[in-house]
């Protein structure tokens, strides 16, 4: 999770970052996941054998939230995309130079 | 047959947008993606006047998803707190609509009218789901599919500045993060109780009475999440580019209510949920949210001042109004609630106002709107800039206007709690208010050039009016905004005394 949040902060590249977010919002789908863990529990299907359940909910919040992620990841690209065609880089610091001169 | 849909009104007024916005995604017609997007926020309007009927008679309704009973089911509860809100955001996104065609046919292609319709309900449709929304998971995907929505309108932005681009993009990482944030919150607070519905969380908090470290590190995960959403003060970064580089009916829809709803969602959890651990929330609210508050307004109004640019002028200004609004929530009392309920209402309508007005000179000007391109527009094209000129007014909180009745109530609500300080620094930032607004006048009506009027599109000006005149009437008759914002904050301050 810091480490998703350590790349989005640190790096240049705008397709890093976009990665970056895509680390840290699985690292909070799997904080969720092992949440739904419960000792000896089985997969919640009822089965005579079973004595202890996992939470499923947790799992379900969780397929939704990976929609969620799915979206924003895909969203994030398309712009990247974008700034590409129009800028021909996607590096912050090449970016801000361009708007410095642009500005003149 | 009719009432089977009135039955579901609770659920429409959100499905109703989002199932629309699927359909006319890809329409390539120019007009009919407005005609059915006016068409179907009638009917949202009505099925707000509705809701507004059934609350007067019952004062509470909880709609239940699929009969799922709460807590286990997803439900969306309308009382007291929300129907205010939400009758302002129907009649506003409402307008808004009718004012945006002329300006999407300006500023983007005219092809993409359809998408751009689909995302403007989108965000419509989800932006309601946060204002009822009582769950605390499904608020999470609502924030989502209401940021992602309003960043796509804002990269259409791009085709009058590439920086747009860049803007949506920014807002698009911040808000991720912000968003994620919350849902780790979220995640403590699922383990600690087991539950997601909010009025179910109150209870089974109550067991950890004295209080457990894995729910007070959930609950400010979550409020800094929240926090970042709504651009409290120093996590406001990505708003002002979001805002100005924004197509202007855009800025218009975002500045006015975007923030608001997420606010409004802000409250209800602090005076809410919250509310069951008084020694953290009175933390929470006395050494963060008050000084983050006073920080705000004072140097949201600074850097106001030095700017050239109108749109990001008045992005700067919303920082320091959020500051007022957040600064009336962190009071505690039901003064200060209400005030900021006040603030709420009559800040959608002054910056919906003047970011309309700001928006038809840009297409106007056929460029950015900085200060000197507004030389002579006030002879130029006078329906419009009286307009703006009474918005601006009504910012810096002149009588007469609603702004005046906000800031009474606020300098009200700091007198009882006896905030002298706060009192001195809200009124310093009101004059430096005028300081930035007096530019914009200066050089709209006491440059050196004349010009004969020119005409004026009456589909543009007639929306930037209705909203004039509603700032008028409310200045002089206050009566529903105070009384729609005491009863908002009867019902969460009444939690707060038990």
């Amino acid at each position: 999770m810091v480490g998703g949040l350590f790349i989005i902060i640190t790096s240049q590249n705008y397709l890093k970052k976009v990665v970056g977010l895509a680390i840290f919002q699985t690292a909070v789908f799997v904080f969720f996941v092992s949440l739904a863990k419960v000792l000896d529990g089985t997969a919640p299907i009822l089965t005579k054998m079973a004595n202890a359940y996992s939470n499923p909910l947790p799992h379900v919040l969780i397929l939704t939230a990976i929609v969620v992620g799915v979206a924003t990841s895909a969203l994030g690209l398309a712009l990247v995309l974008q700034i590409y065609k129009n800028y021909e880089t996607i590096e912050e610091k090449e970016i801000e130079s361009l708007e410095l001169k642009s500005d003149k | 047959m009719f009432d089977i849909f009135l039955d579901d009104a609770p659920a429409l007024v959100v499905v109703l947008p989002l199932l629309i916005s699927a359909i006319i995604a890809f329409m390539p017609s120019k007009i009919w993606p407005w005609i059915i997007s006016i068409i179907t926020l009638l009917l949202h309007l009505f099925l707000s006047l509705h809701l507004l009927k059934e609350i007067s008679v019952s004062g509470l309704i909880i709609y239940e998803f699929g009969n799922w009973e709460p807590p286990w089911g997803i439900s969306f509860k309308i009382d007291g707190v929300n129907i205010g809100l939400q009758l302002l955001f129907s009649i506003f996104v409402l307008v808004s609509t009718f004012y945006s065609r002329k300006i999407f046919l300006n500023e983007i292609d005219y092809r993409d009218s359809g998408k751009a319709y689909s995302l403007w309900l989108l965000a419509v449709g989800s932006l309601n789901g946060i204002i009822l929304t009582n769950d605390i998971f499904n608020l999470f995907v609502f924030l989502e599919i209401s940021a992602l929505a309003s960043i796509s309108l804002i990269a259409l932005g791009a085709g009058q500045n590439r920086k747009a681009l860049l803007a949506a993009f920014n807002y698009l990482i911040i808000g991720a993060i912000g968003a994620t944030f919350y849902v780790i919150g979220v995640g403590f607070a699922y383990a600690m109780t087991g539950t997601l519905n909010m009025n179910d969380l109150v209870i089974q908090l109550a067991q950890y009475s004295d209080g457990q470290l894995a729910i007070f590190a959930g609950m400010s995960f979550m409020l800094i999440g929240l926090m970042v959403k709504a651009a409290i003060f120093p996590v406001h970064i990505w708003l002002p580019p979001a805002y100005s580089y924004a197509p202007s009916a855009v800025s218009t829809l975002l500045a006015a209510l975007a923030t608001k709803t997420i606010l409004y969602f802000f409250v209800r959890l602090l005076y809410e949920v919250f509310i069951i651990y008084p020694s953290y929330l009175s933390l929470f609210l006395d050494f963060v949210l008050y000084p983050l508050s006073l920080l705000a307004i004072f140097i949201g109004t600074v850097i106001a001042i030095y700017q050239d640019d109108i749109k990001k002028l008045l992005a700067f200004s919303s920082i320091a109004q959020i500051g007022y609004i957040t600064l009336a929530f962190s009071l505690k009392d039901h003064s200060g609630v209400a005030s900021g309920f006040v603030h709420i209402f009559n800040h959608a309508l002054i910056k919906g106002g003047l970011f309309m007005a700001v928006g038809y000179f840009a297409i106007l000007y056929k460029d950015r709107v900085t200060l000197n391109s507004l030389k002579g527009f006030g002879y130029k094209y006078p329906i419009t800039s009286f307009a703006l000129l009474i918005c601006g007014l009504s910012l810096i909180g002149l009588p007469l206007t609603n702004g005046f009745i906000s800031k009474l109530y606020l300098f009200q609500a700091l007198y009882t709690n006896q905030m002298y300080l706060s009192i001195a620094l809200v009124a310093v930032s009101s004059a430096l208010a005028v300081v930035y607004f007096w530019k914009i006048v200066e050089q709209m009506w006491f440059s050196e050039i004349k010009f004969k009027s020119e005409k004026e599109d009456a589909y543009i000006y007639l929306p930037i009016w209705i909203v004039t005149i509603s700032i008028i009437v409310f200045g002089i008759y206050s009566t529903p905004i105070i009384e729609f914002s005491s009863l908002s904050a009867d019902y969460l301050i009444s939690g707060y005394q038990n």
